[in-house]
């Protein structure tokens, strides 16, 4: 199942731990990624708390914790090699696995139908 | 915040040819502007430092200042009143980087000036061209007549290959050398070439009819060197370059001296020379001449991979208080491969030493490194 924020991260649920990254929109918007920085494993978050940083060539950005949880996996493949993110936004530019504290906070989250109309409004 | 972005912005005359090219347009000193197109920032980069890319600079202003008498060394001598810079020994054919300086010896702004037969040719930066017109009308009208071309595009095209590119449409600028200017016919029009730019490397900017830019930057792009390139490209270039964007590493607060732009002060224009001093800012600029400045702008090499941006602080070391300077522009550096920057630190702080960038809550080590980052790639001799 595939969630999304208003603040551009999607969410693929798997039992108990959200699969996190930044939406196809939101590469775009960053343009060309020239490094990041993921939290550590094991460390708390309380949604909208800045997880990750992303730095393209002319612009830094926070990716939020989309939920409350603990951090059970990073991916350090982006931080060798940030393009990935710019690739494969959905795939191998995964960021983090977040152990789901709070299920209902997925509830008010979009689907991706709900998200796509998000940007298409956004230009 | 800017004010300038409430407006509807101004549309440069290759507007639509952006548009067809999938730009990412952005807001930039009033105009619309592109940041990049679907290559993206680091390829645009990379083919201007490799091939050619061709810029739009439109958005600069363009000015003529013809003497009222005489030649055009009246005029020159007029314009010095308002830098100090030396425009009398520009010969014609010939252009020189310039600075507006205030009372206080701060930058108004900086910009190019050509020796063309009859006039003065000056580009200026997009977001002063209303002040500098006003300040130079208001100095120089007595002497000068002034003339803005808003009815003029400016195209940069910019790389190694770059010659080989404009000299199958335009072959009588192959024999021109670095900082040369000359008129020519550009599709059966006036057009004005310099062989300068803003990115290192060797290059041209072409001055033409806004309403054959669209057609001129066609002809270009269909040759096979060259890419198009936006301003995302335009400021990694630039910075790599070591040079100086106005509004973030000088403005009217840093003087010449302290943005380390003593070469643009000939020394005929220096205390003892031919026609020193009768610049605002004259005293100040003198003192700091001879006693150096409070500060200095220095190159700037973040350790590690994070860029380090504008207006981050700089301390002389990991745990210290007071700030000892602060970053004017930072990027990463696509042909450098790492982040580089440029800011001012107090005087006493010498080449090479290491001091410390705040990043977030993290202090990285940063070393003051000699500029620039990325050789210039100048045409120097004229063969």
């Amino acid at each position: 199942m595939l969630k999304f924020t208003d603040d551009h991260e999607w969410l693929r649920i798997e039992g108990d731990t959200a699969v996190v990254g930044i939406t196809d929109f939101a590469q775009g918007q960053l343009g060309d990624l020239v490094f990041i920085e993921l939290p550590q494993a094991g460390k708390q978050f309380k949604k909208g708390d800045a997880a990750a940083v992303v730095e393209s060539v002319k612009v830094a950005s926070d990716v939020y914790a989309p939920i409350d949880g603990e951090i059970v996996e990073v991916n350090e493949a982006i931080v060798k090699e940030p393009q990935l993110v710019n690739t494969d936004p959905m795939g191998k530019g995964w960021f983090f696995k977040i152990k789901i504290g709070a299920p209902d906070q997925l509830t008010q989250m979009k689907d991706e139908k709900q998200y796509q109309e998000l940007v298409s409004s956004a230009g | 915040m800017d004010v300038s972005t409430d407006l509807a912005p101004k549309l440069t005359f290759l507007d639509a040819f952006h548009g067809r090219a999938g730009a990412r347009m952005v807001p930039f000193a009033g105009y619309r502007m592109p940041l990049n197109y679907p290559a993206g920032i680091i390829s645009e980069h990379q083919h201007v430092r490799s091939a050619a890319g061709l810029f739009d600079v439109s958005h600069m202003g363009q000015l003529s200042i013809r003497p009222r008498a005489g030649d055009v060394s009246a005029a020159a001598a007029a314009f010095e009143g308002l830098m100090p810079v030396d425009l009398r020994s520009l010969a014609v054919g010939r252009q020189r980087y310039g600075l507006l300086t205030n009372q206080r010896g701060g930058i108004l702004d900086d910009l190019m000036v050509a020796h063309l037969p009859g006039r003065l040719f000056v580009v200026v930066n997009a977001s002063r061209k209303d002040a500098d017109e006003k300040h130079i009308r208001e100095k120089l009208s007595g002497a000068c007549e002034i003339e803005r071309h808003d009815d003029r595009a400016l195209l940069a095209l910019q790389g190694p290959l770059a010659c080989d590119a404009l000299c199958r449409i335009v072959p009588e600028v192959a024999d021109m050398a670095f900082m040369d200017v000359r008129e020519v016919k550009i599709l059966g029009r006036d057009g004005i070439v310099t062989r300068s730019g803003y990115t290192g490397e060797d290059g041209y900017e072409i001055s033409l009819p806004g309403d054959i830019a669209e057609k001129f930057a066609e002809a270009l792009l269909a040759q096979k060197e060259v890419k198009l390139a936006g301003l995302g490209a335009r400021d990694s270039l630039r910075l790599e370059a070591g040079l100086c964007l106005y509004g973030s590493d000088i403005d009217e607060s840093t003087t010449p001296i302290e943005a380390s732009l003593d070469w643009a002060i000939q020394k005929s224009r220096r205390p003892g020379g031919a026609h020193a001093g009768g610049f605002p800012g004259e005293t100040e600029i003198f003192k700091e001449i001879a006693d150096g400045p409070l500060r200095r702008r220095v190159g700037l090499r973040p350790e590690g991979r994070a860029p380090v941006r504008g207006g981050a602080k700089l301390f002389a070391s990991a745990d210290a208080t007071e700030p000892i300077g602060h970053v004017t522009s930072g990027c990463f550096g696509p042909t450098v491969n790492a982040p580089i920057a440029m800011g001012y630190v107090k005087r006493e702080i010498p080449d090479g030493a290491v001091v410390f960038a705040e990043l977030r809550d993290k202090r990285i080590p940063t070393q003051l490194s000699a500029l620039p980052f990325v050789k210039h790639n100048y045409k120097r001799n004229r063969k």
